[in-house]
């Protein structure tokens, strides 16, 4: 009897406290099997936001360091240039990245900080009960834009892998779904390919991966899916939006 | 011995290398540049790491996480950047971190001025951070405890899992003066097996944490943390005292005003005043006992607390520890500008003959 | 080739992911039974006709499925 799949290493025992269908738990166990398939879960140290996957520590087997909103990437710095040869990686969701920690994962790709940063973008505020988010899109509703977002209000919604792209530090960023299982394998390839990129040192890489929020959008997960493809690929298009890691030595 | 002339800042910075600090991380605020300054070029000569941080939240947040996974960690900054810092120590705290914090306070509030200042003892001992946590403040007055204090305060960090402010201010960072490279006194210390050092074979994972979202497990938690703080009230407290034994005034200062004091004792005794000076070192564990004890003695007529602030802040733990047994009265000034000579002499006077 | 697939009941929110991901569409939610989260959780209808693909597994965010196959 062979085993087609079971859970990763990766992750522990403990029950997810997600709702349902929410894409945090999918792309917490890509994340846990590309490090644990590219053998480097004994080493890895992650760094987990606050949001919904504030308890993300409960939920990776490695090491795990909790950060203040949005200072994850301080805080993975610290740890990637005191320990330069382990993975190191910060989870984040977009208001932890894209709006109070702004600066700080602008700077690290700046830098060319050799860790990788896991992007959970589901244009909204979860945790804290659906407010919106820098990620939230034109028309659509949150608690603070209950009548939908307007650029005259709060302006274009931001798309991070293209900004961070700018900045010579920022080796890799690619910008995946896990709407489906065709969707899902691209995204763990990119992860893994992130991983693998800092393994060799070459930079500061990014996985932006556009998600599903269906207890805060106000849908059922699947219905939530179809949103997400409706609405937010047109926005953030999906696929590689830079790699110039070929081109580091 | 040999003594060799040094700039605080510098000084500070070489202390830090001289400790094992394996990291810093820095912004620069005058007036501690040279601190980050000095160590952006020697760090890396000792095979250490230096980063500029794009501002003293971020620095505060790197030292967070070299700290968690095992790393001496000091960053420093000055007052407005150290306000910066308060999410980051009481996360600090909250995650039983150790880590050097060092201040050179400037006159405030807001911007304020970049001259030296005394402004920020409420900020460093009943925390400018949310939450019931402490952070070890030691008050040097001189280069040469600077140095010790920041060599020390790797130590006092690393035993108690707790971060530890230096609290200097700009005088201490600017001026120099000779000092010696002595050996601090070291402690034993405990392993960091709690460390996120990533797993290397343990049979379980260490997490870095400070979020205790059940009550009852925060509660217990908060119990804990007391029972630390209560120890290092225990056994970190210092003082230093200078003519006390027949005071009849008794002045209270800290830091580098307290150097001024000494000359104002000179010039009181001679005027005919038993004038002493109590000079708190730690100011949180703050030295109540002994201060309390002291004023308590029937040759202390009356107090007066001196600080480079305008009404006052260590002056309410003074006040706490004297518990009501003699008046006391204060003399201060803010924004850079330092209490004189004469300005103590004379106010050393008032206070004796109010308490008449 | 024999697929096993085990699906963790009680640890299964109902979400539907894997329902819709099945190439032979045999994963369906059980509402004939109610488990221990108060969901009504998802299992395969019929196992002959599975392939081992695991796209269920794959998907699944709580990562409740096993997949074996002989």
């Amino acid at each position: 009897m062979a085993v087609v799949y079971q859970k990763s290493k990766g992750l522990t025992d403990n029950e997810l406290h997600y709702c349902p269908g929410c894409n945090h738990g999918i792309v917490h166990k890509l994340v846990a099997e590309s490090l644990e398939e590219l053998g480097l879960l004994d080493d890895a140290i992650g760094v987990c936001p606050v949001g919904c996957s504030v308890f993300a520590y409960n939920y990776f087997s490695c090491d795990m360091q909790e950060a203040a909103h949005g200072r994850a990437p301080a805080v993975a710095t610290g740890i990637k240039r005191t320990h330069p040869t382990q993975p190191v990686f910060t989870y984040q969701g977009d208001g932890d990245l894209a709006s109070i920690g702004a600066a700080e994962i602008v700077h690290a790709a700046m830098r060319g900080e050799k860790f990788t940063t896991i992007f959970i973008n589901n244009a909204i505020y979860g945790m804290t009960g659906g407010q919106m988010a820098p990620t939230t899109l034109i028309g659509q509703k949150a608690t603070t834009c209950p009548l939908g977002r307007t650029q005259e209000q709060a302006g274009m919604p931001i798309r991070v892998s293209e900004l961070l792209s700018t900045l010579d530090g920022c080796v890799y960023a690619e910008r995946v779904c896990v709407t489906d299982v065709a969707n899902l394998n691209k995204a763990k390839k990119a992860i893994k390919k992130a991983f693998q990129l800092q393994m060799e040192g070459k930079g500061f890489t990014f996985v932006e991966v556009l998600s599903t929020c269906p207890t805060n959008w106000g849908m059922t997960p699947l219905k939530s899916i179809e949103w997400l493809k409706e609405n937010m690929i047109p926005y953030y298009p999906l696929g590689v939006v830079k790699d110039t890691s070929a081109e580091v030595k | 011995m040999e003594k060799e002339l040094w700039k605080g800042n510098e000084a500070i910075a070489e202390a830090a290398i001289r400790a094992g600090c394996d990291c810093f991380f820095g912004y620069p605020i005058t007036p501690q540049s040279e601190v980050p300054e000095y160590l952006s070029l020697h760090m890396p000569q000792h095979g250490k790491i230096f980063v500029q941080a794009e501002s003293e939240v971020a620095a505060i947040n790197m030292v967070y996480g070299a700290a968690g996974s095992g790393m001496r960690a000091m960053t420093s900054s000055s007052s407005p950047g150290v306000s910066l810092k308060q999410e980051g120590i009481t996360y600090l705290a909250g995650a039983e971190l150790p880590a050097v914090i060092v201040n050179c306070m400037r006159g405030g509030p807001g911007l304020g001025t970049i001259q030296p200042a005394q402004g920020d003892y409420f900020q460093a001992t009943r925390g400018g951070g949310n939450g019931d946590y402490r952070t070890v403040v030691l008050a040097p007055a001189n280069i040469q405890e600077a140095v010790d204090f920041v060599q020390e305060a790797f130590d006092i960090a690393d035993q108690y899992r707790n971060p530890v402010l230096v609290l200097a201010d700009g005088l201490i960072g600017q001026m120099m003066e000779p000092i010696e490279w002595h050996d601090v006194s070291k402690r034993q210390l405990p392993a960091k097996d709690w460390a996120a050092t990533g797993r290397k074979g343990r049979d379980h994972h260490n997490i870095i944490n400070s979020l205790y979202i059940d009550p009852n497990e925060c509660d217990d938690f908060n119990s804990h943390l007391a029972k630390k703080y209560q120890l290092i009230k225990e056994n970190e407290v210092r003082w230093d005292t200078k003519d006390t034994e027949d005071a009849e005034l008794l002045i209270t200062a800290y830091g580098t005003p307290a150097r001024i004091v000494l000359t104002a004792l000179e010039q009181l005794r001679a005027a005919g005043i038993k004038a002493g000076l109590f000079r708190p070192i730690s100011l949180w564990p703050f030295p109540e006992k002994p201060l309390h004890d002291l004023a308590g003695q029937s040759h202390i007529k009356a107090i007066l607390d001196v600080e480079m602030s305008i009404d006052g802040q260590m002056i309410d733990d003074v006040r706490l520890s004297v518990e009501g047994q003699k008046p006391i009265s204060y003399l201060g000034h803010a924004g850079g500008v330092i209490p004189t000579v004469e300005e103590m002499v004379e106010a050393g006077k008032k206070a004796l003959k109010e308490a008449e | 080739m024999t697929a096993k697939v085990t699906f963790d009941r009680d640890r299964c929110k109902g979400c539907e992911l894997c329902v819709s991901v099945c190439p032979k569409h045999i994963v369906a939610i059980d509402m004939e039974s109610i488990n221990r989260k108060g969901y009504h959780p998802a299992g395969v209808t019929d196992i002959t006709l599975c392939i081992a693909c695991a796209s269920c597994a794959k998907i699944c965010p709580d990562s409740i499925i096993t997949v074996e196959k002989f």
